[in-house]
């Protein structure tokens, strides 16, 4: 199993570098002059000439990158071409309020999906059954932005429960307790439907299987056979899917952030593009898809955990 | 009579229904039968005939919308359809007992396969420790003769043969010393050889414990070696009845015949394997007067009219058929 991790680690390289590559080409594509953004709209072509040699946008695309990833290598992502701060800095103060949030997220929404759509696999076709699928596929549907405005609106804004801008300290203070609430809530309420949904079609699955009923002639009650003998199996290919979902969940996180103002990694995304600060998005661009990369390492090490097949 | 001497199962007039939007339609159709203490029943027929339905009926097993529609089950004096889940719960695993066709799938790959016998022993002993409920799934593997049990109880079932998965499951069906194991079709998924090495295990554990056994299979071969009682099912019913002599020796009813016929035989010089033309017909389109009369190369008129019952045309021997004893027919057609 020790293997099986470091073998993905090391094909986690190649993709780590294809993201680098796509997110260098893809400021190169928009529409946007870096040295006109830095030297602002009063300079002069003189100035703007200057600034392109200085910033090296006069030399060839592939040195560039070259000079990229040297840099990269170094933990040198550049500076911000707004206000001149590391991107490197600037991102290290935005990963833990993301890491934050998407815990705060998930370790309260995995499980309450997976709780309903386990209920709704074992009671197929009856009423909580289908209200279960009506409120995972209406909970799906809400738009992140639209959840979290609504939540604003009610909770903060009329009954005035629960702050909704911003992080008011670390997760385990009272404060920074009650900051978390609303845009956890938002992220995770969008991510229950999912979860249930595959959950309930994982569980399904496996309901149907020969060792269930082998489970139950053995006279075991239902709440074990459904527990240990379908959930249990269904959840190697639940935390595949779950680990895929959260990748995109990455996504939902960029506008959570920017709807509670919560300083993470995506609203400091949202900010560099706004304001074609380079070097910036680049950075976000490159953190983003190193959390993609890591929790699917993390679902290929569960996936073996949870699968005694693949571990000979 | 004795009390040792009543059967020890007894089905009577067991209808189990499934519900469609055409109306129920019955996968048993009043099937009565019975087995008798440390013996071994045999219940034959064709895929489709409502075998495998009826022995989930016996376990109150069937899966929805199916459900147990007429008709009792008795082992020994308890009725078993009329238990509340839990009352069935207890009798599944330390009454009686099951194991199944597909080793491969009937035992969960997520699981040891020690931790799936401790589980099945804990179901019916909440008292028994640890330590000790591992010490005796050691012991029901070694009776199953599993070499070096002990290394065995912490393996997964991918890590074993099929005749070895086999073994684990007869081991956890007798955990608990059930006094009937209904095996249904537990040697069709397997090789010849094994196939004999698992009946020959079955037959010394029936020995060993004095267990009743119902052994439902499509085999005739198999039937012929194990089986002390017969029954016969064709569409949901069962068409004949008595001891194993009686099946193999003097068959009354043409689908057994016809069954008989079917079976490869090496001393015989047959051009062709006699077989039984068309197959079972589904349980929605059943045809007008006994079911087999499409099939039946002795069908007249009477048998498209009506459905012919149970018929005892020895003692315990019965046959549902207007024309049995075949004899006479065929002694008319000659």
């Amino acid at each position: 199993m020790g293997r099986h991790a470091v073998q993905r680690l090391l094909m986690a390289i190649p993709v780590l570098f294809g993201v680098v590559l796509v997110g260098f080409l893809l400021m190169q594509v928009v529409p946007n002059d870096p040295a006109l953004v830095r030297a602002g709209p009063s300079a002069t072509p003189d100035v703007i000439a200057a600034i392109r040699r200085d910033m090296g946008l006069d030399r060839p695309l592939y040195e560039q990158f070259g000079l990229y990833l040297w840099r990269l290598a170094h933990g040198d992502l550049g500076v911000s071409i707004i206000n001149n701060v590391p991107v490197v800095q600037e991102l290290a103060s935005t990963v833990g309020p993301t890491l934050e949030l998407m815990f705060a997220s998930l370790i309260w929404s995995i499980p309450i999906g997976i709780a309903l759509g386990t209920a709704g696999a074992y009671w197929r076709g009856r009423l909580v059954d289908r209200i279960i699928t009506a409120f995972a596929v209406a909970g799906g549907s809400i738009p992140v932005f639209f959840l979290g405005l609504l939540l604003i609106w009610y909770v903060g804004f009329k009954l005035q429960l629960l702050p909704f801008t911003g992080r008011s300290g670390p997760l385990w203070s009272e404060e920074g307790l009650k900051g978390i609430l609303l845009p956890a809530l938002t992220l995770g309420g969008t991510f229950i439907g999912p979860v249930a949904r595959m959950t309930r079609t994982a569980v399904l699955d496996v309901l149907g299987v020969e060792h269930v009923r082998t489970a139950r002639a053995k006279g075991l009650g239902e709440f074990r056979v459904v527990t240990r003998h379908a959930l249990r199996n269904a959840l190697i290919p639940v935390v595949t899917l779950i680990g895929l979902q959260i990748g995109f969940l990455l996504g939902g996180a960029v506008v959570t952030e920017t709807v509670f103002s919560w300083p993470g990694v995506g609203r400091l995304a949202v900010g560099a593009i706004l304001s074609a600060d380079f070097p910036m998005a680049q950075g976000t661009i490159i953190v983003l898809s190193l959390g993609f990369i890591l929790i699917n390492l993390v679902v290929d090490v569960l996936y073996a955990a949870l699968d005694p097949r693949m571990r000979s | 009579m004795g009390v040792s001497n009543a059967p020890l199962l007894r089905v009577e007039g067991l209808r189990t229904l499934f519900s469609t939007s055409a109306g129920d339609i019955a996968a048993v159709d009043g099937v009565s039968l019975e087995v008798p203490r440390g013996k071994t029943l045999g219940i034959v027929g064709e895929s489709g005939c409502g075998k495998s339905m009826l022995s989930l009926s016996i376990m109150g097993l069937v899966p929805r919308p199916g459900r147990v529609g007429a008709g009792r089950v008795l082992l020994e004096d308890i009725n078993l359809t009329g238990l509340t889940p839990a009352g069935m719960r207890a009798v599944r695993g330390a009454g009686i007992a099951m194991i199944f066709q597909e080793p491969m799938t009937s035992l969960n790959p997520v699981h040891t396969v020690g931790d799936q016998i401790v589980e099945a022993m804990r179901a019916h002993d909440a008292g028994a420790s640890e330590a000790e409920l591992r010490k005796r799934a050691i012991d029901a593997l070694r009776r199953v003769r599993i070499p070096s049990p002990e290394r065995r109880f912490g393996e997964y079932p991918h890590q074993l043969s099929g005749g070895m998965r086999q073994r684990v499951m007869i081991a956890m069906a007798l955990a608990c010393r059930p006094r009937l194991l209904i095996a249904d079709e537990p040697t069709t998924a397997l090789d010849v050889t094994v196939q004999a090495q698992i009946l020959d295990l079955l037959r010394d554990l029936q020995a060993e414990t004095g267990m009743s056994v119902i052994l439902i299979t499509h085999d005739l071969g198999v039937v012929a070696e194990m089986a002390d009682e017969v029954a016969v099912m064709y569409a949901g019913r069962v068409v004949e009845r008595g001891t194993a002599r009686d099946i193999f020796e003097d068959p009354q009813h043409p689908y057994t015949i016809g069954l008989l016929g079917s079976i490869p035989r090496i001393e015989e010089d047959r051009e062709r394997l006699l077989s039984i033309d068309g197959s079972v017909p589904p349980p929605f389109a059943l045809p007008q007067g006994c079911r087999f009369h499409p099939r039946c190369p002795f069908a007249i008129r009477a048998c498209t009219e009506k459905d012919p019952p149970l018929r005892e045309l020895s003692p315990g021997h019965q046959a549902a058929c207007i024309r049995a004893p075949v004899e006479a027919v065929v002694e008319c057609l000659v």
